[in-house]
């Protein structure tokens, strides 16, 4: 049974991150996060590396390709992008990358917002399951579950991950 | 009540003899002899309510217990457990032909009416031509002698094309054999020509019927003006409306002593003018449709295009009033104001619908299902729709006693039926009446003695 | 001040003819009226237009929840103005628009409703947006279109526009925030108004505090009190402690037909002027789902004052529609 201690995770995603602003591959690059535990994990790396523009946030509900099938889900905050992403690099944060689906939505919506010149996936936990061609670039750790299992984070103070059954099928 | 007053009652008015068999009637072939044996016998008109036998010949009731000497034929019918009842007489419903046959046509409602009971049916002269001509009158007669169905009388126009401007032939009309004259929903040019239409119809005994309704008031209404057409925001027609046109027919009435009924009533207000009235020996009488005695604007909140009637539909104490001047007898004859429209007709949003319902099949049920819902007995309740029209109208029919026409209906009280919109006779199907469960169906209808209805599975 | 006034009863009509508006699993499929939504949906979707209000701020300001769908706008009565915002909204949500103005005089040339409609199911539409002179009309239409196709009432006849009430109430909420302390005042031609009624039944619906009707008897409704709303002739009565006040507008033929003398009598007694408007409280918004006749309803100075929210509502409509065909069309794939 792994420990998941979250601030050690993050720990490891500040120092990934740090590797590639430093060695350039990241030039005083955005960060946006998806709502809502990618936000709770942005906020932590924002502040650990002393970006300069604000967080930016991200909510994918009306970019979701299930919208025909389960139609809109409740809302929380709208998105949010309080600076210009056309030509900048930017760093996508968040919780959990499984299917792949959260991170297209992402992309689209972003992209709308402007054309950015580069950007990096960085998320808490990575687990087996991609339904898309989509990888992680700086990962907080890797876990394996059965699949009837899914990972949550708890927070936004304190961050926590549990792990527990899916709820079945209605 | 004794044969005496049953013939004198039946005086006045109408003589049906154009209507009988023709002469050198060959029993068997041209017309037909019946026994029918051991149904309650109930004729609203004498009181008669005994189980018995009734015999019938060359299209009249010879015998009622007993029959006629040297009678014998071998048209034998059992009805025991039956109702032996007059047959109906539905004094204000539109067959639609001349002129709307994509609508119905005098064969097929003729039809629908003997299996719902109904042996007489008076339509209305606004077909197409207007009922203001001999030649019209008798084109519907011959309509019907061939559907062979229910008898079919005409009301004449009070004005010519029903324009209300110029009087029509009435006394033509009436020796061609129309019931009475009116002018249905149309407006009349001005009271001066109304009080002139009245005073030439009292001339010669004639009955006009008045359907109150002033266009002015009435206006683009299709709903009655109250709580559920404001929600709904559909155009009302307020009760002032029937209230004011009736109130001014009552003055002309009062200056002229014309014979007038008021057909089709929808409001309290109404009933209580008419009451006020009858009290005040105007010969006036009144008459409601069925469906207003169990409707109320409540049934139109879906916007259902089978509510839209005009008059419409109003509110539930209207709909009390208006049963309570049924069981006072003050309102004397329930009808049907049946109207088949064809699909397309109703098949719009509900302002835009044409007004009206197909009512033939639901006048004898929901008329007994009065008595069901406690409003008035048996006996009342048959008399408004059988020797109640019959004495308004004049027709030697709506009894059952010897040497009265064998109009009749049997009638099976324990049979449960549903109505079914889409298997119903007429070719109307516009009925809010679908899905209603009903205590009670016809077996059999004669009309002139011949039996021209049978259910299927009866003997 | 605690609100005194107890709303009368609106007497329930049963069964609930308003159930068509929802598929068999309690989704949202046509709107037709607000009548049966009930406070949980209204919230729902006013929450939804918010979300989407923030997309109308971007530069890019289209989703793509409806891309791939086709929505008609089938505008029997014309109108450029509202027909224009729902071909906005549904643009914003990538949906494909066709507008289809049919007058009534192709109408009356024989095509009937039915006929017009099975003509246009041909053309593969998910959604009709309907505007029809008919009080019912959209409630037929719904009644009588292919399953998967949702109607969204855009006005019929005198009966209901839901959406023009959903965005007032949406106003309300963001200008207001709770609706149970405020009185709001609706002014004018009540009885020829699809938008009085879709209001005083979304603002009970949301347990406003007190609704009030204010205009001559000739302009209400028979038993308008039974809508739940109290009713004033007297503009400086109604209008007293009110927090919102709502302007309809009056419309020129009205003067046929005797309901009113004038304009000017009209613009006299009841017509929103800085004075009358002092009668109200001090931080009154006033709303108007015009177009606006300035000088007979609403005098300019007010219309363009500091208390009108007259822009946001324009604004906010494109909100509220794009969450109701959002919410109207998506799930239903099985």
């Amino acid at each position: 049974m792994q420990n998941h201690d979250v601030e050690a995770l993050i720990q490891r995603m500040v120092d990934g991150l740090r590797q590639r602003i430093d060695a350039g591959e990241l030039r005083d690059p955005l960060m946006v996060g998806i709502h809502t535990g990618g936000v709770w994990v942005a906020e932590r790396l924002h502040a650990a590396l002393d970006l300069s523009e604000p967080l930016g946030k991200l909510n994918i509900a009306f970019y979701r390709d299930d919208f025909t099938h389960i139609g809109l889900h409740p809302q929380v905050s709208p998105s949010n992008l309080p600076f210009d992403v056309e030509g900048r690099d930017v760093i996508l944060v968040d919780d959990v990358l499984q299917t792949g689906r959260t991170i297209r939505a992402a992309m689209n919506e972003l992209f709308d917002f402007g054309r950015p010149a580069h950007v990096v996936l960085a998320v808490l936990c990575d687990r087996p399951g991609r339904e898309l061609p989509i990888q992680a670039d700086v990962i907080g750790e890797r876990i394996t579950l059965e699949a009837h299992e899914q990972i949550v984070l708890h927070g936004p103070e304190p961050l926590r991950i549990t792990i527990e059954q899916k709820a079945s099928e209605e | 009540m004794s044969n005496a007053m049953n013939k004198a009652y039946f005086a006045q008015g109408q003589d049906m003899d154009h209507l009988r068999p023709p002469e050198g009637c060959r029993p068997g072939v041209d017309c037909e002899s019946w026994i029918i044996r051991g149904a309650r016998v109930l004729d609203p008109a004498s009181g008669l309510d005994t189980i018995t036998d009734v015999f019938i010949d060359k299209a009249g009731i010879v015998g009622v217990g007993q029959a006629p000497a040297g009678f014998a034929t071998d048209n034998v019918l059992d009805a025991a457990g039956l109702w032996l009842i007059p047959g109906v007489i539905d004094s204000w419903a539109r067959l639609r032909e001349p002129g709307q046959e994509h609508k119905a046509t005098v064969e097929s409602e003729a039809r629908a009416a003997t299996a719902s009971g109904i042996t007489t049916v008076c339509v209305p002269p606004d077909t197409d031509p207007v009922i203001d001509t001999p030649a019209v009158v008798r084109l519907i007669k011959r309509r019907a002698q061939l559907a062979g169905g229910a008898r079919v009388m005409s009301i004449g126009a009070l004005t010519q094309d029903l324009a209300g401007k110029r009087l029509a032939e009435m006394v033509d009309l009436k020796e061609a054999g129309c019931v009475a004259v009116t002018n249905i929903l149309r407006p009349v040019e001005s009271l001066a020509i109304m009080r002139r239409a009245l005073e030439y119809a009292a001339t010669f005994g004639i009955l006009v019927i008045v359907q109150p309704q002033d266009p002015s008031l009435a206006h683009k209404g299709c709903a009655h003006e109250g709580a559920v057409a404001s929600r709904l925001g559909l155009p009302g027609i307020p009760v002032a409306a029937e209230t004011a046109a009736m109130a001014q027919v009552l003055a002309l009435v009062e200056e002229t002593g014309a014979r007038v009924h008021f057909a089709n009533l929808s409001s309290a207000s109404a009933v209580r003018l008419l009451e006020r009235a009858i009290d005040d020996g105007l010969p006036v009488t009144g008459g409601v449709s069925a469906h207003q005695l169990f409707l109320s604007e409540m049934d139109t909140d879906a916007f259902d295009p089978n509510t839209h009637v005009i008059p419409p539909l109003r509110t539930l104490r209207d709909r009390d009033a208006l049963r309570e001047g049924v069981a006072s007898g003050a309102i004397s004859v329930i009808h049907s104001d049946h109207q088949p429209h064809e699909g397309d007709a109703k098949a719009a949003p509900f302002p835009e619908a044409e007004p009206g319902i197909s009512t033939l099949e639901t006048l004898l049920p929901l008329t007994l299902r009065l008595v069901e819902d406690g409003v008035l007995p048996l006996h009342d309740a048959l008399q408004r729709v059988t020797s109640g029209p019959a004495q308004l109208l004049g027709l030697k029919a709506g009894g059952i006693a010897a040497g009265l026409r064998a109009d009749l209906c049997l009638f099976d009280p324990e049979a449960a039926w549903t109505l079914d919109a889409d298997s119903m006779l007429s070719r109307g199907r516009n009925t809010p009446f679908h899905g209603w469960d009903f205590n009670g169906q016809v077996t059999h209808s004669w009309v002139a003695g011949r039996l021209v209805f049978r259910r299927a599975g009866q003997p | 001040m605690a609100v005194v006034f107890v709303r009368p009863k609106i007497p329930k009509l049963a069964p609930d003819p308003w159930a068509i508006q929802f598929d068999g699993e309690g989704r949202l499929k046509h709107l037709l009226t607000i009548e049966g939504l009930g406070p949980d949906w209204i919230t729902r979707i006013l929450d939804t237009a918010e979300s989407f209000l923030s997309v109308t701020g971007r530069e890019v300001k289209k989703v793509p929840l409806l891309r791939g769908r086709t929505v008609v706008n089938l505008f029997f009565e014309s109108s450029t103005r509202t027909r224009t915002t729902f071909e906005l909204a549904a643009k914003r949500l990538s949906a494909d628009v066709l507008n289809l103005n049919i007058s009534t005089s192709a109408a009356t040339k024989g095509e009937s409703l039915l006929d017009t409609l099975r003509n246009i199911e041909a053309m593969q539409a998910d959604m009709f947006v309907v505007r029809h002179a008919a009080s019912g009309a959209a409630h037929f239409i719904a009644r009588h279109v292919a399953p998967h196709v949702s109607v969204l009432n855009a006005g019929d006849g005198r009966h209901a526009h839901p959406t023009q009430a959903l965005l007032d109430v949406f106003t309300i909420r963001k200008m207001k925030g709770d609706f149970t302390p405020l009185r709001v005042a609706i002014v004018g031609d009540i009885l020829h108004s699809r938008v009085a009624r879709s209001q005083i039944h979304a603002l009970n619906t949301l347990n406003t505090g007190e609704v009030r009707v204010i205009a001559p008897r000739t302009l209400l409704p028979a038993q308008v009190e039974k809508l739940g709303v109290r009713v004033f002739h007297d503009m400086r009565e109604g209008l007293r402690d009110v927090d919102v006040i709502i302007m309809l507008r009056l419309q020129r033929e009205r003067m046929e037909g005797a309901l009113l003398p004038s304009e000017d009598e009209f613009f006299c007694l009841y017509g929103l002027t800085p004075e009358k408007l002092a009668w109200a409280k001090p931080d009154a918004i006033v709303m108007h789902p015009g177009p606006a006749n300035r000088g007979v309803e609403i005098d300019s100075e007010v219309a363009d004052g500091p208390q009108s929210v007259i822009l946001q509502q324009v604004s906010n409509g494109i909100a509220v529609r794009m969450a109701v065909m959002s919410l109207c069309m998506g799930g239903r794939e099985e």
